[in-house]
């Protein structure tokens, strides 16, 4: 089974969430798609690691080969190449490996280059196998990772929770376009409510079912609940905004594994995950 | 005009918090939310004014006209995002995947693929006192960078006057969105968290702004939450030589205050001074 754990807005706990998840199962692979900004591994702290170079594909340009014919600059729809002073230049931050350029050159003066833009880490942790999208800085797009850790990285789990990159947009998108279910998690103040509406969207969009788990909950606030009731979605638990979680939290430590109060929470909450994605 | 843009890295550390209190303090008269997967200012900043809203037309799109294609496959076999499925006898295009390369389109023997005009989401400008440009990519859709170049470009073709500065609440990451926030800008201010996921996610939003030679500072939201972990931002500020602007208290008002649509500079409160403060500095620093 694949659990999506997601949310518009960044920094309400989807890390946290998945974590713990992960951490209370028997056994499971934590995946993070937050490719950009990831954090599991540094509350995992995995060990016997296992890397690996993603790369995507550009074109080498043979000179010899090149007549200075320009099908492929008139071709490139995101301008990454240009021909100026009878020479072929490339820009690879706008490319994005379509191969256009090497199928419709005439003269078969292109051929594929691989360009490494990050990597894949895998490790263990106790019961976990904790796999980790790497994008190198001042690279473009995560999305190649992603497509490749979904690809070859989660076929022999029983349980995959992946961790979601905050937002709605195409690199979301790509993280639970397989999954079994979604977890949304939504803290209650109007930012979280709005950017909930949004990942709202986006799950019944692709048809996935799906709960919320309001996180950093307060007493006499019901923003979310509101939405949720309104809207007859699924309140898969309320995690209390508390000090001490925060705490734990900012030091890297698995709250689950250091206070028992929220290893049954989790545990609690992956049941009824479990029964909701198996219905 | 100078354009000081809010960044963080980690999400949820409170950009547009400080963006809005900014915002207020600065009495800027021209701000842009470039977070278009998120948009979140407008809550915060209540513009007196409908706005101008435009579409947003990202790549466009590839078609087929069943009624030409004849089924050979050569678009599937050449599609590098799988956007092309199967479907019955002939192939569908899998709006969601396609990036609009043309590939399809050139390789159609029978010219059935087409590429049509894709609107991926909305510009909006609202035009009061103040100009306010920002927008929202529709669900899951790509090319969010490109519609944040067009939020500055709108921002900025809409002053008229001479401006001091203008502010640009930024997005979560490091990837295109954020990068094409980062160019052309005077300067980055890092809004960090203190904690081992907040330092990690600082650390590369650094290393990314200064990829393209931007002018950057950091502040810390919530400082007192863990002062250990502060300290430790405080160390890699003096190793990497960025100004360290300062720390805001961890004010459980804040809440309050963001939920009823205000800022926290609106309303006395320990983070509102703290966020002054750090406004000052972050002027000082602008103007080196």
């Amino acid at each position: 089974m694949k659990i999506a754990v997601l949310s518009g807005k960044g920094g309400t706990g989807k890390t946290f969430v998945s974590v713990n998840l992960a951490t209370v199962a028997s056994k499971a692979a934590y995946i993070d798609c937050d490719v950009e900004e990831p954090n599991g591994h540094l509350f995992f702290k995995p060990n016997n690691m296992n890397t690996k170079e993603v790369s995507v594909k550009i074109p080498l340009v043979n000179r010899k080969l090149c007549d200075g014919c320009q099908e492929c600059v008139k071709f490139c729809k995101f301008n990454a190449l240009a021909y100026v002073q009878k020479n072929l230049i490339f820009f690879h931050d706008t490319c994005h490996s379509c191969g256009g350029c090497i199928l419709f050159c005439p003269n078969k003066a292109l051929s594929e280059k691989e360009r490494v833009i990050g990597k894949i880490e895998k490790g263990r942790s106790d019961n976990v196998t904790v796999i980790t999208g790497i994008l190198n800085t001042g690279e473009v797009s995560g999305t190649p990772i992603i497509g490749q850790i979904l690809k070859d990285e989660c076929i022999n789990e029983d349980l995959v929770i992946i961790d979601c990159p905050p937002g709605s947009d195409c690199i979301a998108m790509e993280s639970i376009k397989d999954v079994d279910y979604c977890v949304l998690v939504a803290e209650p103040t109007i930012f979280g409510l709005h950017n909930l509406k949004m990942v709202y969207e986006l799950v019944k969009l692709f048809n996935k079912p799906f709960g919320v788990v309001i996180n950093k909950a307060l007493e006499n606030n019901n923003l979310i609940e509101g939405f949720c009731i309104t809207n007859k979605i699924n309140i898969l638990t309320k995690i209390p905004f508390d000090k001490k979680l925060g705490r734990l939290n900012s030091q890297g430590l698995i709250v689950s594994k250091e206070m028992s109060d929220y290893q049954n929470l989790f545990l609690k909450l992956l049941h009824s995950i479990t029964k909701e994605a198996t219905i | 005009m100078k354009e000081l843009l809010i960044l963080s890295g980690k999400g949820g550390t409170g950009k547009t918090t400080i963006a809005s209190a900014f915002i207020k303090l600065s009495q800027a008269k021209a701000f842009a939310d470039c977070d278009v997967d998120a948009p979140n200012l407008h809550l915060v900043i209540n513009p007196s004014t409908t706005p101008k809203t435009f579409d947003y037309y990202g790549m466009d799109k590839g078609y087929i006209n069943l009624d030409k294609c004849n089924s050979c496959g050569l678009c599937y076999q050449h599609c590098a995002f799988d956007a092309i499925k199967p479907y019955g006898d002939t192939y569908k295009i899998d709006y969601y995947s396609c990036e609009g390369c043309g590939v399809c389109e050139k390789i159609c023997p029978t010219g059935a693929v087409s590429l049509k005009q894709y609107v991926a989401g909305e510009l909006m400008l609202y035009r009061d006192d103040n100009i306010f440009s920002t927008a929202q990519l529709k669900m899951g859709n790509g090319t969010s960078g490109l519609l944040v170049s067009e939020v500055k470009k709108q921002m900025k073709s809409a002053i008229s006057q001479d401006l001091d500065l203008a502010i640009i609440d930024g997005s979560p990451g490091i990837g295109c969105p954020v990068i094409a926030s980062i160019s052309g800008v005077d300067m980055v201010l890092i809004v960090a968290e203190p904690s081992i996921s907040g330092i990690s996610d600082m650390k590369r939003i650094i290393s990314t702004a200064r990829k393209f030679h931007t002018k950057t500072a950091v502040c810390v939201n919530k400082y007192d939450t863990n002062l250990h972990k502060t300290e430790e931002i405080k160390d890699i500020c003096r190793d990497l030589t960025i100004p360290y602007l300062g720390g805001i208290p961890f004010d459980k008002s804040v809440v309050e205050i963001i939920n009823n649509g205000k800022s926290i500079v609106d309303i006395h409160c320990a983070a509102g001074v703290a966020a002054e403060k750090i406004f000052q500095e972050t002027i000082k620093t602008l103007n080196m």
